[in-house]
């Protein structure tokens, strides 16, 4: 796991100098939703990923009647139980911080970013709840039926969940079907479907969904392994069939997620190039672009990507980043520098610079201030107050104006243009990792199920045991690089191009930001070290069937 | 569907959400008297596996709560939230506390004891109510903040900051208005009240049953006394007033007197919520046998809190006033989302009553058998 204390320091080395002041409230109120977010995220794909296998499994149980099948579902719920409060304690944080520390974007765009939240609520965390609780306590007390249908309806919640959570993110990644009101000084949606259904949402959804099976996949077989080396007779069937479930599902998702995520770096490439750009170090593009596969970028300072031509020591494969990002092998590719002084993309839209986005969006504020303050006179001229002085013509000139620069309002708040480079060594080493480690999932997956079908005994091969016990955290470090790719190559922007994190901030002192940032941490990390021993007391206590009278399939 | 029609909608089921949370505020209140009402390790164990099937509704309807809250009114989730900040921080700390605190207190593996956790639930038990109670009493005291649109765009002003604080108490200063802590303390005492209701009610226990008789009017007493003066206190004090045709907001003498009178269907409604809670806490105490006051005083909860909150919004009030500056106060017209936003999501919300089916639904199933020693023995998922 990335620790903490290696996220605010490269969250320090992210950014320009604060004028002295250690980290100030706005990176305090980055560090601490990130650390909200990163707690929250050990949890949550834990709880897609194993509630997809016992739901199997119990669909099993449910089948054959078996008492095998029953209570390997309940050990494996036992451990879903631990798990699933601590994403429940973490994920209620990360809702109201966006009132307690994003005031302002919650005014600004809460229009259009509360409706998935509170759509989430009603149809997701009620089923969520509800059906838990007829999982922990439903059995014999419910019919098997029932009880399968409130297994099935836990993990289902916990998706649609994750579903409106991931339309939030996208729309903030991709802001589709809003506009700005200048009446009410905020976006407001036009458009629900595109906000639910927008094509960058599905794919996030898709990609972030099925590589969390990954970690569901991951941690059953790490279990099972753990049994197999300790010899644990009386686990050993519930460690094989399990360690067999484990593999099917692992390979299917981990080869899920390498397709949705080939599609996603395609999706990042057409509305966040600057992103695609850090992730590669791509200082200066251009046509038939190769991929990085590795290359010297220090990872904790920013690289002087104006001067280099590359990152050094690079080793690419060729046109790969052309095919990735374009899907052709000659495409063009902006990179960093293409990006600040400007461009034309391939269909013939020309990119303006940096400079010229953050010339329009200081006319926009320019504008936006004239008109809010014809407005106010216009009301006095309507009450009697004031005389009357083309009020209605000084206001539609001043949004047309408007109108013709909106869309680089959020570029008005950025002050100099290097602001506008998220910090690349993160972007950059994080994504090899994420992608690396995917790929190798899909070997270790592949060759579990290999193994499987040539009827090999797993259990007498310790290195493969080992390393699925060791692949655990593995996962979790995957899972966790591919949000800070996600997050970390947003930056600065809270919503893309629309609104950087400076001007999404509350108005709270960094004294006191810093002080809930190190009570959750100090609470999240406590809670964590207690759910890990109870989880490893649980797994040591296992499942124990009789030796000699196990039931099987 | 007017956008008026839709702001009362949308300002109806927030009330709503807020009035069932309050009752499921039950989970809390029978925490925090948990060690007086089991008694002993195993009677107390009986509480906490009680209140531990239905902690998650509660935590749900927060959830859900804030959510439709932001949706529909976001410039109070900008302003309340980033405002009061630690206000609502130390809510958020308890609930996330409590939250682990089932799970983990009687596992194997847990090295800090089953005591750490059942202070936490009982920290959650008083805190949760005590603060959620006060944030409610400013809906009709009145809050520090200052509401300036014109500041996103402002390049003079330091932070591009619309909604400040105007001292640096984030919030808690609410808690030094006496009336704000006479509410607050009146939701501990009914949380507590509703509590035993419901575990005298759930647990199959004579000892347990014949206890929740006497704590019940250690907690009801309190909580009718601290209510009934807060009520004569919201009749006479002056209210917080808007002006539709100029969108002045001003001070109006006995205005949530007038908005009762006005609103003759809230009264009705306040009226009975009173006598069913009433009736719930004193049918059990009277009677040895009846242990069925949480429906009653359940049902009057959520219609007495849907009136006071309907009260402090509708009829031309400003539900979130300052005392800062008047004119910041926020009211259902300069406070909601869009028209389109608030469509959308009254198609959404048509969603809640097969949720509520569901729930009921599944409620019913585990609940049909009341919970006994025995049965925390043998069960495969306890706490």
């Amino acid at each position: 796991m990335v620790t903490i204390t290696s996220i605010i320091s490269l969250l320090q080395a992210s950014l320009p100098e604060q004028g002295g002041e250690l980290l100030n409230a706005v990176d305090w109120a980055r560090a601490q939703f990130a650390l909200t977010a990163i707690y929250h995220w050990l949890f949550v794909p834990l709880t897609l990923g194993l509630g997809l296998i016992m739901s199997i499994m119990e669909t099993k149980y449910y089948r054959t009647g078996s008492e095998f099948w029953r209570r390997t579902t309940q050990f494996w719920q036992r451990l879903f139980g631990i798990n699933f409060a601590m994403g429940i304690a973490t994920g209620i944080i990360l809702e109201f911080e966006f009132g307690t520390n994003w005031s302002n974007y919650s005014w600004f765009v809460g229009d259009i970013f509360g409706a998935p939240l509170a759509v989430e609520g009603i149809v997701a965390f009620f089923m969520e709840s509800t059906f838990v609780a007829v999982m922990y306590f439903g059995w014999d007390k419910v019919s098997k039926g029932f009880h399968l249908a409130s297994t099935w309806l836990t993990w289902i919640g916990a998706t649609i969940s994750a579903w409106w959570i991931l339309v939030a993110n996208s729309w903030m990644q991709y802001p589709v079907g809003c506009e700005f009101n200048p009446d009410t000084m905020r976006n407001e949606m036009t458009s629900f479907f595109d906000v639910a259904l927008s094509p960058f949402a599905i794919d996030k959804f898709c990609h972030t969904v099925i590589s969390s099976w990954i970690i569901g996949a991951v941690f059953v077989a790490a279990v099972s392994a753990w049994y197999l080396l300790k010899k644990r007779e009386a686990e050993r069937e519930l460690a094989l069939k399990s360690l067999r479930i484990g593999a099917i599902v692992g390979l299917i998702a981990s080869i899920g997620a390498a397709i949705t995520g080939d599609e996603s770096a395609y999706k990042v490439a057409e509305v966040q190039p600057m992103k695609l750009a850090a992730m590669e170090a791509l200082y200066n593009g251009g046509t038939d672009q190769s991929l990085t596969a590795l290359a010297w970028v220090n990872p904790f300072k920013q690289p002087n990507y104006a001067e280099e031509e590359e990152a050094p020591l690079r080793i690419a494969i060729p046109n790969g980043l052309s095919i990735l990002a374009t899907r052709s092998l000659h495409g063009f590719v902006p990179g960093v520098n293409d990006i600040l002084k400007g461009y034309t993309r391939e269909d013939g839209t020309v990119e303006l610079s940096a400079r010229e986005k953050m010339t329009r969006g200081l006319l926009a504020i320019a504008a936006l201030q004239n008109y809010r303050r014809d407005a106010a006179d216009e009301k006095a001229f309507l009450a009697g107050e004031a005389p009357d002085l083309n009020f209605k013509e000084r206001k539609e000139q001043q949004l047309a104006i408007l109108k013709d620069n909106i869309q680089y309002l959020g570029y008005g708040f950025i002050k100099d243009e290097a602001e506008l480079v998220p910090f690349i060594p993160i972007n950059f080493w994080a994504f090899r990792i994420m992608v690396g480690l995917g790929t190798l999932f899909i070997l270790y997956f592949a060759f579990l199920i290999f193994l499987q079908w040539r009827k090999k005994e797993v259990a007498s091969m310790k290195w493969l045991l080992w390393l699925s016990i060791i692949l655990l955290p593995c996962a979790y470090i995957c899972s966790e690089s591919g949000w800070l790719v996600a997050e970390f190559g947003r930056q600065p922007w809270t919503i893309q191009d629309m609104l950087p994190v400076n001007a999404s901030v509350s108005d709270i002192s960094s004294s006191a930001v810093a002080t809930t940032f190190w009570l959750f941490l100090i609470l999240f990390t406590t809670m964590l070290a207690v759910e890990i021993s109870i989880m490893l007391k649980q797994i040591k206590k296992g499942e124990p069937f009789p030796v000699t009278s196990q039931e099987g399939e | 569907m007017s956008y008026s029609f839709l702001q009362h909608y949308w300002c109806f089921v927030v009330a709503l959400l807020g009035a069932i949370l309050v009752f499921l505020l039950f989970v809390q209140g029978a925490n925090s008297v948990a060690g007086s009402l089991g008694y002993t390790q195993e009677g107390r164990r009986l509480v906490y596996n009680s209140t531990g099937r239905k902690w998650e509704f509660t935590f749900t309807t927060l959830v859900t709560f804030g959510g439709a809250f932001f949706a529909s009114y976001p410039l109070f989730y900008s302003t309340s939230f980033g405002g009061a900040y630690w206000l609502w921080m130390i809510i958020l700390f308890t609930f996330v506390v409590q939250a682990v605190s089932y799970e983990f207190q009687n596992k194997i593996g847990n090295f800090l004891g089953p005591k750490t956790f059942q202070f936490c639930l009982t920290l959650n038990g008083i805190l949760g109510p005590l603060l959620l109670g006060g944030a409610v009493a400013t809906f009709f005291e009145g809050s520090n903040f200052i509401v300036e649109k014109e500041n996103l765009i402002n390049g003079a002003s330091l932070t591009p900051v619309i909604s400040h604080w105007a001292n640096a108490s984030h919030g808690l200063d609410a808690l030094l208005n006496p009336w704000v802590l006479v509410f607050g303390f009146a939701v501990v005492f009914l949380a507590r009240t509703l509590g035993i209701l419901y575990v005298m009610n759930n647990v199959d226990d004579e000892d347990i049953r014949s206890r929740g008789s006497v704590r019940l009017l250690g907690a009801a007493v309190p909580f009718v006394i601290l209510f009934v003066a807060y009520l004569v206190h919201l009749l006479l004090k002056d209210g917080f007033a808007y002006d539709p045709a100029t969108g002045v907001i001003f001070m109006e003498p006995l205005k949530y007197l007038h908005n009762l009178l006005d609103m003759w269907y809230l009264a009705v409604l306040l009226l009975i919520g009173v006598v069913l809670v009433l009736y719930g806490i004193g049918k059990t105490i009277i009677s040895k046998n009846y242990i069925g006051g949480i429906w009653p005083a359940g049902i009057g909860t959520v219609l007495t809190v849907l009136a006071l909150l309907l009260c402090s919004a509708w009829n031309n009030t400003a539900y979130y006033p300052s005392t800062a500056d008047l004119q910041s106060s926020l009211t259902m017209q300069n406070s909601c989302s869009s028209e389109f936003t608030l469509r959308t999501m009254f198609y959404v919300s048509l969603l809640v009553p097969f949720v509520l089916a569901y729930i009921v639904y599944a409620w019913r199933a585990i609940d049909a058998k009341k919970i006994t020693k025995e049965e925390i023995e043998k069960a495969e998922h306890v706490y």
